[in-house]
């Protein structure tokens, strides 16, 4: 298979020939080093899409089980992991099974996590957490979603476990000099979510209130829960 | 030839044990990052027996299951620098086949 590769700032000279000869000699000086169709897909993009065409043809799969399978991926979002950091701010008992096992804690609450084990690890004034995964992407996405794109850049990912304080402060979260940070490299069989501290201010509040303040930024351990401003 | 059980290999390491990771010099989906080779750590958790990540990013699908432990190494001792806290550590996953015992004089904890 022949991928074809048009850059999309063609508009100079209009032609419908691929790319992989050379004008008289000269190498293309727009031939990218990022290949591109003409709907912006990356090479893998285009593979993934050959293949996905391929077993649709074959009658292995259906395009709309495909659809399927990308909602069951996106479902998940971070009002699930909130609604754990919630309920463990209210019940100390469920604290303790949530920190002592991630995943049954978490089906307590009828959430189900399918990836992996789910580690718990728990901010207090003296030490926080902060979750960073520096092969790839482990992330807990049946209970936060999708990673964000800064988790899985190199940039966060190498310095984190180098110099966690001052990727921190580039958050505008400056740590007491008297609180440890702890930083979790998530890479393999566990995922890691912070349970944060619970703001001042928040007594009274229901399980739900107190779910809408936890951000997703906060379980990863690059936030922490701020008192709303009423 | 092949036994239906998936064996598992031995627990080595206890809650508390002092261990160095080892130079294993493996290609393929390795997850013991390379800036922890050589450094000891101290075991914190055993989480269960897994398949090995390197076999299974191969097909290898029928074992033997791997011991994982949580292991933890101080920042101070990792990165040879002065930390701005010295409780300041790092905490990861490292399977069974990548840790020896440390020898208790030269531990970083």
């Amino acid at each position: 298979m022949t991928i074809r590769t048009p850059s999309p700032s063609h508009d100079h000279h209009d032609h419908d020939h691929d790319h992989d000869h050379d004008h008289g000699g000269a190498t293309h000086e727009h031939d990218s080093l990022v290949v591109e169709d003409e709907v912006g897909s990356l090479l893998a993009q285009q593979m993934v899409d050959a293949l996905q065409a391929l077993l649709i043809r074959r009658g292995i799969l259906s395009a709309g089980e495909v659809t399927m399978e990308i909602q069951n991926l996106e479902a998940p979002g971070t009002h699930l992991g909130a609604r754990m950091v919630a309920r463990a701010w209210l019940d100390s008992a469920y604290k303790q099974r949530l920190l002592r096992n991630g995943k049954d804690g978490a089906a307590e609450l009828k959430i189900k996590i399918g990836e992996a084990q789910l580690v718990v690890v728990e901010n207090t004034p003296a030490l926080h957490n902060v979750v960073v995964c520096t092969l790839c992407s482990c992330y807990p996405r049946s209970i936060l979603g999708q990673p964000p794109s800064w988790y899985i850049s190199t940039a966060y990912r190498a310095r984190t476990v180098r110099e966690p304080a001052r990727v921190l402060e580039e958050f505008g979260l400056t740590l007491p000099l008297t609180t440890a940070i702890c930083v979790h490299d998530s890479n393999a069989d566990m995922r890691f979510l912070v349970l944060p501290m619970r703001p001042v201010g928040t007594e009274g509040m229901t399980e739900d209130e107190l779910s809408q303040l936890v951000t997703r930024d906060s379980m990863i351990g690059v936030a922490l829960v701020v008192t709303p401003s009423r | 030839m092949s036994s239906l059980a998936t064996t598992m290999n031995r627990v080595r390491f206890s809650v508390g044990d002092k261990a160095v990771v080892a130079d294993l010099r493996k290609p393929g989906h390795v997850r013991t990052p390379d800036y922890l080779i050589g450094h000891t750590g101290e075991v914190i958790q055993f989480c269960g027996y897994f398949l090995n990540p390197e076999d299974l990013s191969i097909g290898r699908t029928s074992g033997p299951m791997v011991p994982l432990y949580r292991v933890q190494f101080r920042m101070e001792t990792l990165w040879r620098a002065p930390q701005r806290h010295p409780d300041d550590r790092l905490c990861i996953e490292i399977y069974d086949h990548w840790l020896m015992p440390a020898i208790e004089t030269g531990s970083d904890f």
